[in-house]
């Protein structure tokens, strides 16, 4: 077992960045064009790092399976995106966002990390106030805010439940910008295949030009990827149906640790199962608990319609549970106190959904008020459930939405293969086990906008990178490696469907590794998933050639998914403790909460690649000084 | 809860090859359709069978399945992202069909457009028409403090509401003329409504002369664009536009 490094700069932590700025070296100007950089995807992260990058006269080579950047998955997010401006006066600070993340994350984050990621917040604002994107405005002109779990303050900026789309058509078009000025080059319906390691760097990756089928070779000075995370090991999740782990993956086979692949955040407030033809589950915004109520009957078997159950006969678990926070508790103590509801039979009618009730709200500050908050949320819910959110209240349940987890880096987003760097949530970096609400866009932009355009040229400058091109040994043999895998899934011709697989892992991952987790489910998925990976590659069907074929692109991604559900087990496995959204029955407190272990778990697991064999675990100490541990409380 | 009620339907779907292919519709029934299920979750059923009996299944662009990334899309009798106003295809649930309809869906259809497989067409001209001017020029790194400028808020929901679109080209698809007036009018609209997009005035001219390019037709008012629109954007959009590329026309 190995100690990974931060490789942080010493310093107190709010001095880190300035100094780490002005400590890393610089690549001259006119150096810059002959430096050749590729960037895998083309959400939040991927995006603003292409703009940024083109903007500093890199030549940048991005890369998308969507047939347009605009695409990417960066767009669903609903709610905000945090920023320590204290435009409320309430009291908020980069110290402020910076405790509050790092008590979100349930202390397994990384201080160094999450301080840089509060202070670039502010500037985040700014910039993409510049660029454009309409937030919401007050009467005044001035900008609003509005709150989110976790936190005491109202720091969340929004644009209507459409921040994330406004955001990233910033940052898409930033990047156009530069596809204009030829500082970018987008290759668009292009799937990262494979990782290239030359001389024990990330020299270029394998591509699938999706349209005619095609295997392409890329070259460059450094790979970034920014390609999202792996909730969809889960089948169901509120992720885009295409969203996968296969680049990170790939990219892991080659070499890249995996850090802290266990820590998903199940999210609370999404539209429940309907039934098994269901494709995807659908997120209804945190920003709804701003207003809404979250309750279940008081007793079990109470099986009346909301508006007949008096008031007195119900429970507002959350408010009286946590009385300081409310119902605006971190995602994952909303989630587990839904589950605890369920579990004890007060669900709705029984089953797997709990109230979120605006009526309140409606009554206090009018249905205007509230359709100018949330009018495309309650639409959207009425459109998929066929029932009116202002008239009776919503139905809940939560749901696989993010994964904290992702390729180690260190702190200047370096995996462990020199010269790959890992952006958003793609990387594990800043949300520890739990990522609180409104986190996941500051983050991406965070990375892309103003860390990654700072440290690779500190990558550049303090290393010799001799010339590589695709001529290299090592590009035809990841390339060949890439088309057998094609052409045996082609060739199988079972009598299964790719979804079959997808729905089986899924189902199996989500009762063990989902919400609750312990050994015994645990060691059960790690025998059963090798078993449904075998029956995979025996007998599934996968129509049409190797051209432009939308269920090979799927099966591809749902192998690699069947490869990573193992390693999200085993370190589930691991972890003999409880914190944020990995919650071992086995370890929690007298009151059902997370209970952790810091003599033995406060470390990152990164885990590294072991052909053939169980991956093996490499640890980075976590140190909490500015922040100091303690049991969480929102009470 | 109410048992969920089913649907069995006549589909005539667009099958096409490749770009050059002539493309032909084939019949298919779809059978026990729960009505609670997406228009697309209801393509994954006949997709799945078509699959287990060795076809190959309908292709269709998809993603987010909730509305907002604007791949998906098709024409469902004659109406882009069929019959429910103000949402995409993906958002288009199966109770709004009876038992024993026929349902004819084939792809967005424009020369500008061009289908890659089946109901998949290239939208990348799209992404052109936005590489000429559809951004706020600001290197990052030099933005001033964000509540420095005040905007009103009237004008501010409006830039908002323009910049709801989502670049799905359900309004090409209904266009007589084919014509990204109503794409291109909502970038424009979004960014000159702020103060921080007044600055470039080109971009209003480079834009259109872009979807002019790229063989979109012109807007001859039939209003049918803003009909089809998922996201409800308005023609008035396309009037600003005009107006602006006058104006900057003219100054010169």
């Amino acid at each position: 077992m190995a100690k990974l490094k931060s490789n942080e700069p010493s310093g107190p932590v709010s001095e880190k960045w300035e100094k780490h700025k002005f400590d890393m070296k610089l690549v001259n100007p006119a150096n810059k064009r002959k430096l050749k950089i590729i960037v895998v995807g083309t959400g939040l992260a991927g995006a603003s790092a292409s703009a940024s990058l083109g903007e500093l006269g890199y030549n940048v080579h991005t890369f998308t399976y969507h047939e347009s950047a605009r695409r990417a998955h960066s767009i669903a997010a609903q709610g905000g995106i945090n920023a320590a401006k204290n435009y409320c006066n309430d009291g908020d600070s980069v110290q402020r966002l910076f405790f509050d993340t790092v008590k979100g994350g349930d202390f397994r984050a990384r201080e160094a990390n999450v301080h840089r990621l509060a202070e670039n917040s502010v500037k985040i604002i700014d910039h993409c106030v510049a660029q454009g994107v309409p937030f919401a405005r007050e009467y005044g002109g001035l900008l609003d805010n509005r709150s989110f779990g976790g936190a005491q303050v109202s720091r969340t900026f929004y644009a209507k439940g459409q921040t994330g789309q406004q955001l990233l058509l910033g940052a898409y078009q930033a990047m156009m910008k530069e596809v204009e000025a030829k500082t970018v080059t987008l290759h668009t319906r292009a799937e990262m295949m494979d990782l290239v390691v030359v001389d024990g760097k990330a020299r270029g990756i394998i591509v699938r030009n999706l349209l005619t089928g095609e295997l392409e070779k890329h070259a460059a000075d450094a790979v970034v990827l920014a390609t999202g995370g792996y909730g969809n090991v889960f089948y169901l999740s509120t992720n885009a149906m295409a969203c996968n782990v296969t680049s990170t993956w790939r990219a892991h086979k080659k070499g890249a640790y995996f850090a802290n692949p266990c820590y998903t955040q199940i999210h609370p407030t999404c539209i429940p199962v309907k039934g098994d033809y269901q494709s995807k589950l659908t997120l209804m915004s945190e920003s709804l608990r701003n207003d809404g109520r979250v309750w279940v009957p008081n007793a079990v078997g109470d099986h009346r319609p909301a508006k007949d159950i008096p008031e007195d006969e119900r429970d507002y678990y959350l408010e009286r549970k946590y009385p300081s926070f409310g119902n605006l508790v971190p995602r994952d103590l909303a989630s587990r106190n839904a589950k605890e509801q369920t579990d004890l039979g007060k669900g709705i009618n029984g089953g797997l959904a709990v109230y979120l009730d605006f009526a309140d709200s409606i009554k206090r500050l009018g249905k205007d008020t509230i359709e100018a908050r949330y009018g495309n949320l309650f639409d959207m819910y009425q459109q998929i459930t066929g029932t009116n959110p202002y008239e009776s209240p919503m139905m809940i349940y939560p749901a696989v939405h993010y994964t904290m987890g992702g390729l180690w880096v260190d702190y200047n987003l370096e995996s462990t293969i020199p010269g790959l760097h890992v952006l958003g949530e793609a990387n594990f970096s800043d949300h520890g086990a739990n990522r609180l609400g409104a986190s996941a866009l500051m983050q991406g932009l965070s990375d892309g906008y103003f860390i990654i355009p700072n440290t690779i040229g500190h990558y550049f400058g303090s290393n010799d990178l001799g010339k590589v091109t695709t001529d290299a040994p090592e590009f035809d043999e990841a390339l060949n490696n890439v088309q057998e895998k094609i052409n045996q899934l082609v060739n199988i011709k079972g009598s299964k469907t790719v979804d079959h697989f997808h729905r089986e892992l899924g189902l199996l991952v989500w009762d063990k590794c989902g919400m609750a987790r312990d050994k015994a489910g645990l060691e059960e998925a790690l025998k059963r998933i090798p078993e449904i990976r075998d029956e995979f590659w025996d007998n599934v069907n996968v129509t049409g050639d190797g051209q432009f074929n939308q269920t090979l692109e799927k099966a591809g991604r749902v192998a690699d998914f069947l490869e990573f559900g193992e390693l999200m087990c085993q370190d589930a496995l691991h972890r003999e403790e409880s914190c944020g959204g990995h919650f071992r029955t086995e370890h929690q407190t007298k009151e059902g909460e997370a209970l952790r272990n810091d003599d033995d778990f406060c470390f990152v697991s990164g885990w590294e690649y072991n052909e053939g064999k169980k991956a093996k675990l490499n640890t980075e100490d976590l140190t909490f000084k500015d922040v100091p541990l303690s049991q969480r409380s929102y009470k | 809860m109410a048992e969920d009620k089913t649907i069995t339907l006549t589909l005539k779907v667009w099958r096409q090859k490749n770009a050059e292919d002539k493309g032909h519709f084939e019949i298919y029934k779809a059978k026990d359709i729960n009505e609670n299920m997406s228009f697309l979750e209801m393509l994954d059923v006949i997709n799945d069978t078509l699959t287990l009996n060795n076809q190959t299944p309908i292709a269709f662009d998809h993603d987010c399945r909730e509305g907002i990334c604007g791949s998906c899309g098709a024409m469902v009798n004659g109406v882009a992202h069929g019959p429910v106003s103000g949402v995409t295809l993906c958002q288009l649930h199966m109770r709004s069909f009876n038992d024993g309809d026929t349902v004819v869906i084939e792809p967005f259809r424009a020369k500008s457009l061009p289908v890659i497989q089946d109901l998949v067409i290239d939208r990348t001209a799209f992404d052109r028409i936005i590489a000429k001017g559809g951004y706020i020029s600001v290197k990052t790194g030099s933005a001033p403090e964000a509540n420095d400028t005040p905007i009103e808020k009237k004008k501010a929901d409006a830039s908002f509401d323009a910049a709801a679109c989502i670049g799905c080209s359900a309004c090409v698809a209904a266009c007589p003329n084919a014509s990204a007036s109503l794409f291109v009018s909502a970038k424009v609209s979004h960014l000159v409504l702020l103060p921080q997009g007044h600055a470039e005035k080109k971009r209003v001219v480079q834009m259109v002369d872009q979807m002019d390019k790229e063989g979109f037709g012109g807007c001859s008012n039939a209003y049918q664009c803003q009909a089809a629109c998922p996201k409800e954007i308005k023609v008035e959009n396309i009037a600003r536009m005009n107006r602006e590329y006058i104006k900057e026309k003219s100054i010169r």
